[in-house]
């Protein structure tokens, strides 16, 4: 469970974080949705101890993300940053090995190494296992990232745009990734996702942000409609149906 | 001569703890050209030495020691407040500041040790030397040992902080503290080596860009990779050192810096065709 507690992120005078109260309980995908400086990164890195809150907390499990000992968190909650492309001379198996590192400190057991293949094999990643990222393209380089996370096998997992840089068959086979992570493992993943209608057809939960603020938060079909895409987006689209869940016809806007 | 065992034992571990040196250094900070030369700890530790010589000449040898890892310690530092504060940790900016850092403390070197008469000294510090290696000195280079194997022990977290702050974080680590470890572990031996042998130029910066273009950087791979590299290394310019003048020796630091030099040209030339 990740419950947010009166968070509040300032940088000068300018609030860039505002939410007091959100609750993601259980297995399932929320997505954060948003425009570009809504406040997502923010929240997101806070809820998994990137950065600092200028005041309130998040709680995961009950632990306090600001004060509770940062080996012990990296064991319930995992997150992966949106930039990550740098190009270090690691193979992409030595990269996910890390993702065990908070298990294992470095010396892997057997079922670490389980662990380690399970990851590589969901992200289709076994054939460029041997390969060195700085000789990958951005997006199987990604991929490797979000293996490392999916190795670390926590009960939360933090995605922030894990769809960058990836085209369209790895962006639907992550999506999919990532719903298994939820439906087969019973984990609770929070990602953020620029493109409204592959939120609103992988996630369970919407929780939209603009300004800093949660401005609306539910399933897809009660989120997703055009007075809240206005709100959200500042943009007027037509929202249509696609076996029941709403899509948003974002590329016909004026 | 029966200084050639010691003498081959101080090579040895002064030549991989340079290469260790410059391989966790330049791992921590993200940056292939940040090395014992290029953060100021070479010369900061060489202040300390000449500070010593004028204010406590008569101390015994470990104390000096202490005082040259304590000023290693504190150039580091510095130079690793400077680069938190630097906007643009540009591949080049950064050793061009830790060079700028380490010639205020060079200047600072050569005018006390000018004022003190202590030039002469000064040079055979600067110019790492192996002929005045005799016992009751290379002892010290124990310490050195010590350190490297320390340092190999932390390996696999260093790797994790060299990936990135956010991505050591997620597994738990401790960042500052790992990456102030691994700099004090390294700006240590490089500074006890300064006190036995003097300053080692350039193989703390040639070794490990070859080592980790051919390994990777996972250190514990290519960390004792890099040790016996940069032993050989070091033992080869020995050599050099002693045929070059015949029956006279050049410095070994006069040797590395020529050849080192021309190492370090052809890495920069490489890189430059790579992304930095
Ligand atoms: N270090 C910072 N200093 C000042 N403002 C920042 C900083 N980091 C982020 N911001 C601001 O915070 C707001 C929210 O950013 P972010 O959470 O990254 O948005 P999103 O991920 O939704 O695009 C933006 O307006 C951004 O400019
Ligand atoms: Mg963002």
């Amino acid at each position: 469970m990740i419950e947010v507690r009166s968070l509040v992120k300032r940088y000068g005078d300018t609030t860039v974080l505002d939410c007091p109260d959100l609750t993601l309980d259980g297995a399932g995908v929320t997505a954060l949705v948003g425009a570009n400086g809504a406040g997502k990164s923010t929240l997101l890195t806070i809820a998994g101890r990137l950065l600092e809150p200028t005041s309130g907390t998040v709680l995961v499990d009950g632990h306090d993300v600001t004060t509770a000992p940062s080996r012990e968190l990296a064991a319930r909650v995992a997150i992966l940053r949106q930039e990550n492309n740098l190009a270090v001379r690691l193979t992409v198996r030595e990269l996910v090995e890390f993702g065990r590192f908070p298990y294992s400190q470095g010396r892997l057991t057997d079922d670490d190494h389980r662990l380690v293949d399970r990851a590589l094999d969901t992200l289709e990643l076994h054939e460029f296992a041997a390969r060195r990222l700085d000789e990958l393209s951005g997006g199987q380089r990604q991929r490797a990232f979000i293996a490392a996370v999916v190795a670390q096998d926590t009960d939360h997992v933090l995605l922030d745009e894990p769809l960058n840089n990836l085209d369209l068959r790895h962006a639907a086979q992550s999506m999919a990734m990532i719903r298994r992570l939820a439906d087969e493992f019973g984990k609770t993943v929070v990602v953020v996702l620029h493109d409204i209608n592959v939120a609103a057809h992988h996630a369970d939960r919407i929780v939209a942000m603009r300004s800093g603020r949660v401005v609306a938060d539910g399933e897809p079909s009660t989120v997703i409609d055009e007075p809240t895409m206005r709100e959200v987006f500042g943009l007027d689209v037509e929202v249509t149906e696609h076996h029941g869940r709403p899509v948003v016809l974002h590329f016909l806007a004026s | 001569m029966t200084s050639r065992i010691p003498r081959t034992i101080a090579i040895i571990l002064a030549g991989s703890a340079m290469a260790v040196a410059g391989l966790t250094m330049q791992t921590l900070t993200r940056n292939r050209f940040v090395a014992p030369d290029t953060a100021g700890t070479l010369d900061a530790a060489t202040l300390g030495l000449v500070l010593g010589a004028m204010y406590v000449p008569s101390a015994p040898i470990y104390l000096r020691m202490v005082i040259a890892v304590v000023f290693a310690l504190a150039g580091t530092g510095l130079f690793l407040l400077l680069l938190q504060r630097l906007q643009f940790r540009d591949i080049v900016v950064v050793p061009l500041m830790g060079l700028m850092l380490g010639a205020v403390f060079n200047a600072a070197s050569v005018f006390l040790a000018y004022r003190e008469g202590l030039l002469q000294t000064l040079v055979t510090w600067i110019s790492g030397d192996f002929s005045g290696t005799l016992r009751g000195r290379y002892e010290l280079l124990y310490v050195v040992a010590a350190l490297t194997i320390l340092t190999y022990w932390f390996a696999e977290r260093f790797t994790i902080a060299g990936i990135g702050r956010d991505f050591a974080v997620n597994l738990g680590l401790d960042h500052g503290r790992t990456v102030l470890i691994g700099m004090g572990l390294v700006a240590s031996s490089s500074a006890v080596v300064v006190v036995v042998v003097g300053e080692i130029p350039l193989l703390g910066l040639v070794v490990p860009n070859i080592v980790t273009l051919a390994l990777g950087d996972r250190l514990r791979r290519v960390l004792p990779v890099a040790a016996v590299a940069g032993a050989i290394l070091l033992l080869l310019a020995d050599i050099g050192s002693r045929t070059v003048r015949h029956p006279y020796e050049v410095p070994v630091g006069v040797v590395l810096g020529v050849v080192g030099g021309f190492a370090f040209l052809a890495i920069v030339l490489r890189s430059r065709g790579r992304v930095g």
